[in-house]
């Protein structure tokens, strides 16, 4: 188990150090893109920008740059263009809002998909299993974005039943916390849930028929226990692996879009606007950052599949 | 269960069991001839792969109503320009901040004194209202659907062709071909589709690629394509590491195929409801994806419209007129999910187990 795990995080360092390469390649390989000049502005004098060119170290050849860029990155000490702010310390700041985004709004999606998905297992062809077919279509022809702005019209303008924008900190007041961030949790969850509940229906069907089943049918376990004990902690697995990676992308893709469809100051925010500025440094950091997660909970959902199920470890 | 003649029935007896020609309950008399449904020369007409994919999509309604509401969603945005010269006598570009227009009778302006464009007219101008340059939103929403659309489908083209190609290859040639281009498909796959978008976007927005001019059109469907790549050369890949030790692979190779003829015209062939399958897919995915940058400020550049920044820039005004981001989602989430109702038809048809799954 444990050479399993190790061998696991040795490919995800490499391939973390390869994402670092791609994100810096984009900014610095790309012909015709010259940081020094968006740093000057668009009036500056080609002196000027061979000033601030030579201060940024863009002179210098590629792999001093990328390695200047990376020590800049992990002793904090990245500047961004627009306002002149730390940006690792703006990620440190803003890091906890997006977490209290994310977090709850995977537990809703898991927590909502497996009884939905389980209920429509368990009555197929019933009105939840077809109401969810069209749940799931629907869920992926709709992006998030768009969802937070109904929900923002319809809830917190036309019928003010949750406030607009704001966010109150969870040590201050936790009612607070979760009333303001309830309609974000629910624009990032419910689109998933459909597609969850789908897979976690065919992986629960999938099982129905396993010889373990019968076993436990057999020794006189009751449906309920048969069902939960068994066919549900096992059709969970597949969910696992899924729910790692999804979850990860969470921060740079969802998480973008709804703080700032919502106004919350979180890191998605941030990023969003440093797009909107074309400021390269929060964009790369923000990359880089996702990127890490997404390697990280990639291997980290494999290590957990495989303490679950022995087989994998065995046989990869 | 194949009725037998001299199996020993008793006079009159019921042959158990339904056969397909539906002869169930023929009453044999001793020595009576009875003919064998499957038997030599009684098969039904064999129908191909496609012809019955044709026919259980021809029995799928709520597909095909999707598909005609996709091609009527096509039709409006084509004739744009129609509705641009003849109807609103404004183009999707054309700043109109200090006009007026005549709504109800009364003389409005068209962006008021301190910014706030005018709302939804339901008249030929201005129909569903300004921006804040006082563009023609109406206008802006079919050139922006067009944009969409073409964006959309530029990007599967690439994805299609480069995904198979680049699957053919590390498939078919395993070794050296594949040690380099599977993990580039890793790498590109192990970001989320934002923000890799976004990246090359921002990058290539502020210089473009050559000759391709930083706010083209091309670009984001380039972005889009090369993010896409992966999600279709990994599955193909399998597929084609699976059809290679095929024996009609083997055969071809024994008659003295060179490789690429038996790619193309061997393996490819094999392939080609896989690729059908995914066409739908890629391209709900590649226009979703647009969706998202042009929200986010990547895709998309001024002065050119598309839905996603029109739900972006309609934002602002959520609160007081929100048909400014709602009208252009509406038309964002039919044309995504008419594609997806159709693709599931098509993939019911052809592949039911084919899957794919993009995280943002």
């Amino acid at each position: 188990m444990a050479r399993f795990a190790v061998r696991r995080l040795a490919s995800a360092i490499l391939l973390l150090f390869a994402t670092s390469i791609v994100v810096f390649g984009i900014f610095e390989v790309i012909p015709s893109y010259n940081p020094a000049r968006a740093i000057a502005g668009r009036n500056a004098t080609p002196t000027t920008v061979a000033e601030v060119s030579h201060k940024f170290g863009f002179d210098k050849p590629v792999y001093v740059q990328y390695g200047k860029t990376m020590e800049l990155i992990f002793t904090g000490q990245v500047i961004d263009y627009q306002d002149n702010l730390n940006v690792d310390s703006q990620f440190a700041s803003r890091f906890p809002i997006t977490v209290s985004l994310v977090v709850p709004a995977a537990l809703i999606w898991l927590a909502g998909a497996i009884v939905l998905g389980s209920i429509s297992a368990l009555r197929v062809g019933g009105l939840a299993d077809r109401g969810l077919m069209v749940a799931a279509i629907v869920g992926v022809s709709i992006p998030v974005f768009l969802l937070a702005a109904v929900l923002l019209y319809l809830f917190a303008f036309k019928l003010s039943w949750f406030p607009n924008t704001g966010y109150t900190q969870f040590g201050s007041n936790p009612a607070q916390w979760a009333y303001h961030l309830f309609l974000p949790w629910i624009s990032i969850a419910i689109l998933s849930i459909g597609f969850y509940s789908r897979v976690l229906r065919s992986n629960l069907l999938d099982m129905v028929n396993e010889d373990f089943v019968r076993t436990a049918r057999a020794k006189g376990l009751t449906r309920r226990q048969v069902f939960t004990r068994h066919v549900l902690r096992n059709s969970l697995m597949p969910i696992i692996t899924m729910f790692g990676l999804d979850f990860a992308t969470l921060l740079g893709g969802a998480a973008l879009v709804t703080e700032t469809v919502f106004n919350l100051p979180g890191i998605g925010q941030y990023e969003a606007q440093a797009i909107g500025n074309l400021d390269v440094p929060p964009i790369l950091v923000g990359a880089m950052f996702t990127a890490f997660f997404v390697v990280l909970f990639g291997a980290l959902s494999d290590i957990v599949y495989a303490v679950l199920d022995p087989r994998i470890r065995l046989s990869g | 269960m194949i009725p037998e003649p001299d199996s020993g029935h008793g006079q009159g007896e019921l042959v158990a069991g339904a056969s397909p020609g539906g002869t169930a309950g023929i009453v044999i008399a001793p020595g009576q001839q009875v003919v064998d449904p499957w038997a030599e020369g009684h098969h039904p007409p064999a129908i191909g792969p496609w012809k019955l994919a044709a026919r259980r999509l021809r029995r799928n309604y709520v597909a095909q109503g999707f598909l005609f509401l996709f091609l009527a969603l096509v039709v409006v945005c084509i004739l744009a320009p129609l509705y641009a010269s003849d109807i609103a006598h404004i183009g999707p570009n054309a700043n109109n901040i200090t006009g007026t227009i005549n709504v109800a009778g009364k003389t409005v302006d068209v962006v008021s004194p301190d910014g706030v464009p005018v709302g939804p007219t339901f008249s030929s101008h201005y129909f569903f209202g300004a921006d804040s340059n006082g563009r023609d939103l109406a206008v802006r929403l079919l050139y922006g659907g067009r944009t969409s659309l073409v964006i959309g489908g530029i990007a599967t083209v690439i994805i299609i062709v480069f995904g198979t190609l680049v699957g053919l290859l590390c498939g078919y040639f395993r070794g050296v071909v594949d040690m380099i281009l599977r993990p580039l498909m890793e790498l590109i796959w192990s970001f989320p589709v934002v923000i890799l978008g976004v990246a090359l976007g921002t990058a290539l927005a502020l210089g473009g690629i050559g000759p391709v001019k930083g706010n083209s059109i091309f670009i984001p469907a380039f972005i889009i394509g090369v993010v896409f790549i992966p999600y279709l050369g990994k599955p193909i890949r399998g597929e084609v590491l699976r059809l290679r030790e095929q024996d009609f692979v083997e055969a071809a190779r024994v008659q003295g195929m060179g490789s690429w003829r038996i790619m193309l015209s061997e393996i490819l062939p094999n392939l080609m409801s896989m690729i059908t399958v995914f066409v739908p897919m890629m391209l709900a995915y590649a226009i979703l994806l647009e969706a998202y940058l042009s929200f986010l400020g990547a895709g998309v550049q001024a002065p050119n419209a598309s839905w996603g920044t029109l739900i972006s820039d309609g934002l602002s005004y959520i609160q007081t007129t929100p048909t400014f981001s709602l009208v252009p989602g509406a038309m964002l989430v039919l044309t995504v999910l008419s594609i997806n109702v159709v693709g599931d038809g098509i993939r019911d048809a052809l592949d039911p187990r084919a899957q794919v799954r993009v995280r943002t």
